[in-house]
């Protein structure tokens, strides 16, 4: 049996979490104190994935040149890099709404990335 | 001069949370002052994510967070100035402010909520020799340079400080490019949040050096390198352990400081431990009607907390407004002993405060398996455990009106840390 011990990342609490694992079979999770921490837990030992936040050039807003944008969904750890490359050279004109998807299945992951801020 | 009934100094998350339960609680003659060109303050740059989840139950980036409250205060059509510096605030409630339109300009208020948030602590607070040159940056104007700007301030680049800013800039600097080489911290802990240690620096294989400092930086036009060395104990280098780092870049993340000048200037008592205002249960200063919430009281490490604490300031400051204080209450004060570094409040009048009240402090030191007690007189009522707490991590105990008010002879409140 192994054992793997995490800092929950679900919310700032960090919870400590101790995952037992057999091969790839998850036996316990333990020392989450939310739903969130669980879920957390099995995914990082299986699947790692991460929300992926970053910016975009803007043109015509006067309160920013650039916009924050960020993944719809959680994506693989390792596309991480592939994300940021993807936005890179992205420019986008205002006005821009909260929500609006910025770029399409970025890299690949069949994730959108979509605007954080209004500008 | 206008009048207005409250006057709120800042338009981040403390101001515009104590703007919206203050026109909740019916107050309509509400104007919010902000110097920036927006509302929402720091966290328009703040982009990452973990925001709200106590408030909203959701996670959001900071912007997403800062618009919830921004279309709240224009849905209750709350006044605001943007562009608008606050001068001066006397102790009569005058708020002296400029902007270019309206150039220099005075309000009477009857209530002030002071909502100015924190600065950074500069190069200058630390110390460290070596010459001034280019690319030494306070981890925040990174972070906005990159974020709002959209300008990379260097590409190899060392951290001083394990502040969350600093963890946050580590992995915002590596993946717009820049090689992070090494976050150094003083003290044997982080300041830090530990999810952030784990998804800003072991995500990116970006190493965390505990009690280590610069003692040096090299480069006259631009920084070219930076030495680091271990320190003993009491935070001194020890000589022996220093490393070369070259580097175009360095940040600092080493705390930040209430903004209280205008407070000060006003007459409003600090708290030397927070360097935030001393304030009862109601979060009102020394000051009738001047009331405190968000980072200018205390720095905090979640926003949501800062929005809680700004509901309650701008209650109090419409009850305030409204003569629904009670002057003569008894006024209890709140100790903090054996670890337990500072409280918010420092005085609770137990007639006037909620049924609940949240007490936040922080803790002096880390303490593993230790409990958080609280004495009323040398009563002890309440007894938690909890397995480990660190400075970087605010604690809070909850206090109920009732058991305050059943202590008649009640003196004195204290919130301290045993062993187990």
């Amino acid at each position: 049996m192994e054992t793997k011990h995490l800092t929950c990342i679900g919310c700032p609490m960090g919870c400590s979490i101790t995952v037992e694992m057999e091969g790839s079979e998850i036996l316990s999770v333990t020392g989450n104190t939310c739903k969130r921490g669980d879920i957390y837990a099995r995914k990082e030992v299986t699947n790692p994935t991460r929300i992926v936040t970053s910016t975009v050039r803007v043109t015509g807003s006067d309160l920013t040149n650039m916009v924050s944008c960020k993944t719809e969904h959680d994506i693989p750890k390792d596309k991480i890099f592939d994300c940021v490359k993807a936005l890179k050279g992205v420019t986008v004109k205002a006005p821009i709404k909260i929500g609006d998807v910025l770029v399409e299945n970025v890299a690949g992951t069949g994730v959108n990335i979509i605007a954080t801020k209004n500008a | 001069m206008e009048n207005y009934n409250l006057v709120i100094i800042g338009g981040g998350p403390a101001g515009l949370a104590a703007a919206a339960a203050a026109k909740e609680a019916g107050e309509d003659s509400i104007l919010i002052l902000e110097r920036d060109n927006q509302l929402g303050g720091i966290l328009n740059q703040c982009i990452h994510n973990g925001f709200g989840l106590h408030t909203f139950n959701e996670e959001l980036t900071g912007p997403e967070y800062a618009n919830r409250f921004i279309e709240k205060v224009k849905d209750l059509n709350i006044e605001y100035r943007l562009h608008t510096m606050v001068m001066d605030i006397s102790e009569q409630k005058v708020v002296t402010a400029m902007n270019r339109n309206d150039g220099m300009f005075q309000i009477q208020a009857k209530a002030i909520i002071l909502a100015m948030g924190c600065r950074e602590r500069p190069r200058g607070a630390l110390n460290i020799p070596g010459y001034r040159p280019a690319g030494i940056y306070s981890a925040g104007t990174a972070q906005r340079l990159v974020n709002i700007e959209g300008f990379m301030p260097g590409r190899e680049v060392v951290i001083l400080g394990s502040g969350d800013i600093g963890l946050i800039m580590a992995r915002r600097m590596t993946l717009e490019g820049a090689k992070v080489k090494v976050v150094a911290e003083l003290m044997p802990y982080s300041g830090g949040l530990k999810r952030n240690i784990v998804q800003c620096l072991d995500d990116f294989g970006i190493p965390l050096k505990l009690s280590h400092t610069v003692v040096d930086i090299e480069g006259k036009e631009r920084v070219e390198g930076v030495t680091i060395a271990e320190v003993d104990n009491h935070g001194k280098p020890i000589p022996g352990t220093e490393e070369h780092y070259s580097c175009d870049t360095l940040l600092l993340s080493v705390g930040l400081i209430p903004e209280n000048e205008l407070s000060k200037d006003a007459g409003v008592e600090m708290n030397p431990i927070t360097r935030g205002p001393k304030v009862n249960e109601s979060l009102e200063t020394n000051i009738d009607g001047v009331f405190a919430c968000g980072n200018v009281l205390h720095v905090h490490d979640l926003v949501d907390f800062v929005s809680q604490e700004a509901t309650t300031a701008g209650k109090n400051a419409v009850k305030y407004i409204h003569n629904q204080e009670n002057k003569n209450a008894k006024v209890v004060p709140v100790e903090a002993k054996d670890g337990v570094r500072y409280t918010v409040p420092v005085t609770i009048r137990p007639e006037c405060m909620d049924d609940l009240l949240t007490v936040r402090f922080r803790v002096g030191g880390v303490y593993k398996n230790h409990f958080i007690s609280v004495y009323l007189n040398d009563e002890r009522i309440q007894h938690r455990p909890r397995q480990i707490m660190a400075p970087g991590e605010m604690e809070q105990v909850i206090l109920q009106k009732k058991q305050l008010l059943a202590k008649y002879d009640l003196q004195k409140i204290t919130i301290c840390l045993e062993e187990k």
